[in-house]
């Protein structure tokens, strides 16, 4: 066992000095390879703890919201359907839900405004999200100045800041009355914007969504597991950006797997038959070629994995921000909950680090097969 | 020292490093967990259905609840013009 | 002792190319003994060489070696020698590491690694233990007096001193037979020389040496033991040196 170990680190130690005679190019090798799995491992990491995220905050989500389609678009719904799904057996609350988006012209940022359930803010006063304050600049206590759809201005007080920590959820959000918010957009109060419905038995959330339809033909019932379903596909990898970064990536690594594979040039050849003629075997070619991929394909992967963990969970995926800000004037700044997928890891590894070594290995395969006295002859 | 130790070496600590990443964001999320349950809180108190993640556009901003042809909003060949669009799937389609 | 009967080594069989590089040779080394195949080049010297240090297997007849350190025979069987044309790639490899050290023509040096790495490079599949060789690779090369250049690349060496360097790495895995594929063929009279001189250390340290060459420092050099001459793959007059 020590003994064989002691004969790969003399093949290690030829692999490595015969990887340094091209040092500029190998080096540069590894760090196209370490970005490559960098860029990978940090989508597949932002990927994997926002989905977690969502699964786990939304776990509390309304079992059902009710929409009111009108001309293939949502539209406000009347407290009367409030009434006609309460009567349904087995839905246990109905709550109507008055929210809205509000566009701020002189920031040029959206907001999402909403009216807790429970009537926990008095009229005249909000509570904001972290970004919201940072954007408005302003702190608790702060007047903030809102234009009504009538064109009237309407003075809200702060009453308080979601921190930071809430941004995932709370950053854009802005927590009003029922009183201000049906000031502000002339909002009838017979109507709500959706409606939350909890259900007794989850298990019959489908039944009662097909009754609500059958009683109100242009409502949309979506239910919590469609909730949690949009944000299991969401970042799906099949999603437009993801394939593009993703095909990149594995297209630019196919190149060179390809280059290496194809291209053992003549004096790699060369020193294969001058290495089988002074006595190695064709196994201890091929240990030199194996330990030779992977110094640079085990090194990448590992750096590569650190560094995207680093960039998603320590630096919140600083790089991908321009992405998914897009035009975006508020955009939350949020730290995720550090999760790593084992299945994904272990798929990167399968999908980097074996494919280049074998590249590296096949045609050193075909070559250290041939006769050694070839080196006698040249 | 060696070419081949200082390699094993180096490959060592690394693979030592990417362990105690994964150890660490089996700890982290221990830490995390009480944030998690105040996002939890907040999205159960104000009934909120959605992640906070694009503010650009209705249906990325809450994209469980746009509009059914909510990827082409304004006519179904309108090309997407919010980068958050290109990421993002529609929504789930009706399991009834 | 290496007995070689009836070899024959053909190149592209069946082919309209075919050609025969040694015919029927027959040929007795003995240990301790310098042997000098003489010839004018494309008689056939560097096949046979190839052929006797277990880099080729001949097409027909046997080569025998007897006395040879090897793990996987008894001591019986090495003592009673054994017929190298019916062995196993892997047997043969051992064989070449541990008994043969090559010298060739073109030195085949890998390039762009230091001269000590070269000179180790023999005994990297071994089971040695990396400092014993290292210590012995840096003892051969003050031997040849190339220290100095231990740590450079071998590329920037003089044809000279490449050669000691390949010598050096011959060396490194104390073989009983060396065997030099035209060694003078890109030297001068007085590297030449030298290198004969060094054949000498070889001799008295009882190794036996296997020289091919048309350089008359070489063959007409009073360490010849036996010149064998060779001619379109045939030995044609056996000279023992007196």
């Amino acid at each position: 066992m020590i003994i064989s170990l002691n004969r790969h680190r003399n093949i290690i130690d030829f692999a490595l000095s015969s990887l340094m005679r091209r040092k500029m190019k190998n080096f540069s090798l590894l760090a196209v390879y370490t970005l490559i799995v960098f860029v990978i491992a940090s989508l597949l990491f932002f990927v994997h703890a926002l989905k977690r995220e969502a699964a786990l905050v939304l776990a509390d989500s309304p079992d059902m919201v009710v929409q009111r389609l009108m001309a293939g678009r949502q539209d406000l719904i009347p407290a009367a359907y409030a009434e006609k799904i309460r009567s349904i057996p087995g839905v246990s609350t109905v709550t109507p839900r008055l929210w809205g988006y509000y566009y701020d012209p002189i920031f040029g940022a959206n907001y999402t405004l909403m009216v807790p359930a429970k009537p926990t803010i008095e009229p005249g006063s909000i509570l904001v999200g972290a970004e919201v304050s940072r954007n408005q600049r302003v702190g608790v206590g702060d007047m903030v100045a809102f234009r009504t759809s009538a064109h009237t201005p309407l003075l809200l007080t702060v009453k308080g800041i979601y921190p930071a920590a809430s941004n995932l959820v709370a950053a854009d959000l802005i927590i009003m009355s029922a009183a201000d918010f049906q000031a502000m957009f002339n909002f009838p109060e017979t109507l709500a914007t959706d409606l939350a419905v909890t259900v007794a038995n989850p298990r019959e959330q489908a039944t009662i969504a097909a009754k609500v339809v059958e009683a109100l033909p242009d409502a949309r019932p979506i239910l919590k597991s469609e909730i949690l379903r949009t944000y299991d596909s969401i970042f799906d990898w099949r999603g437009g950006m993801m394939v593009v970064i993703l095909s990149a990536a594995v297209l630019s690594f196919v190149i060179f797997a390809w280059d290496k594979a194809t291209g053992l040039s003549a004096e790699e050849r060369r020193e294969i038959g001058i290495l089988k003629s002074i006595g190695w075997e064709t196994a201890d070619v091929l240990f030199l070629k194996f330990w030779e991929g992977i110094a640079i394909s085990l090194s990448a992967f590992l750096l590569g994995g650190i560094l995207a963990y680093g960039h998603v969970f320590f630096f919140s995926a600083t790089l991908f921000e321009h992405a998914l800000k897009g035009w975006a004037v508020l955009y939350p700044r949020f730290r995720l909950v550090p999760a790593v997928d084992g299945f994904h890891l272990t798929v990167l590894f399968f999908l980097t680090v074996l494919p280049y070594t074998a590249a590296t290995i096949v045609p050193a395969w075909l070559a250290a097969t041939t006769d050694p006295d070839a080196a006698m002859r040249s | 020292m060696r070419k081949s130790d200082q390699f094993l070496f180096f490959t060592a600590f690394i693979g030592i490093l990417f362990v105690l990443m994964l150890l660490s964001s089996r700890l982290g999320q221990e830490a995390a967990n009480a944030g998690l349950r105040e996002r939890a809180r907040l999205a159960r108190e104000l009934m909120l259905t959605d992640l906070c993640l694009f503010t650009e556009a209705r249906y990325t901003r809450h994209p469980s609840m746009a509009d059914l042809h909510s990827a082409f909003q304004d006519h179904p060949f309108s090309l997407e013009h919010f980068p958050s669009g290109s990421f993002i799937s529609p929504p789930a389609r009706y399991e009834r | 002792m290496i007995e070689l009967s009836h070899v024959t080594k053909s190149f592209n069989v069946g082919k309209s190319n075919q050609f025969t590089a040694v015919d029927d040779v027959s040929l007795a080394i003995e240990p301790g003994k310098l042997t000098i195949l003489k010839g004018p080049s494309g008689s056939g010297k560097t096949t046979l060489l190839s052929l006797i240090g277990c880099m080729s297997r001949p097409s027909s007849g046997r080569i025998r070696l007897r006395g040879v350190r090897t793990a996987f025979l008894t001591t019986e069987e090495r003592e009673g020698g054994f017929d190298i044309s019916s062995l196993p790639e892997r047997f043969l490899t051992e064989i070449r590491r541990t008994t043969f050290g090559f010298i060739f023509q073109q030195f085949n040096l890998i390039r762009g690694i230091s001269a000590l790495e070269n000179v180790m490079l023999p005994a990297y599949p071994t089971l040695e233990s990396h400092a014993a060789f290292q210590a012995r690779a840096k003892e051969l090369l003050r031997l040849f007096d190339i220290s100095r250049h231990a740590a450079s690349r071998v590329e920037w060496l003089s044809g000279g001193e490449l050669q000691r360097v390949a010598i050096a790495r011959a060396l490194i895995n104390d073989p009983a037979v060396i065997i030099a594929d035209e060694p003078t063929a890109h030297l001068d009279s007085k590297l030449s020389r030298e290198f004969m001189e060094i054949v000498a250390t070889f001799k008295a340290q009882g190794k036996t040496v296997l020289i091919a060459s048309h350089d008359p420092i070489a063959y007409d050099s009073q360490l010849a033991d036996r010149v064998v001459e060779m001619r379109d793959g045939r030995t044609t007059a056996d000279r023992p040196e007196p």
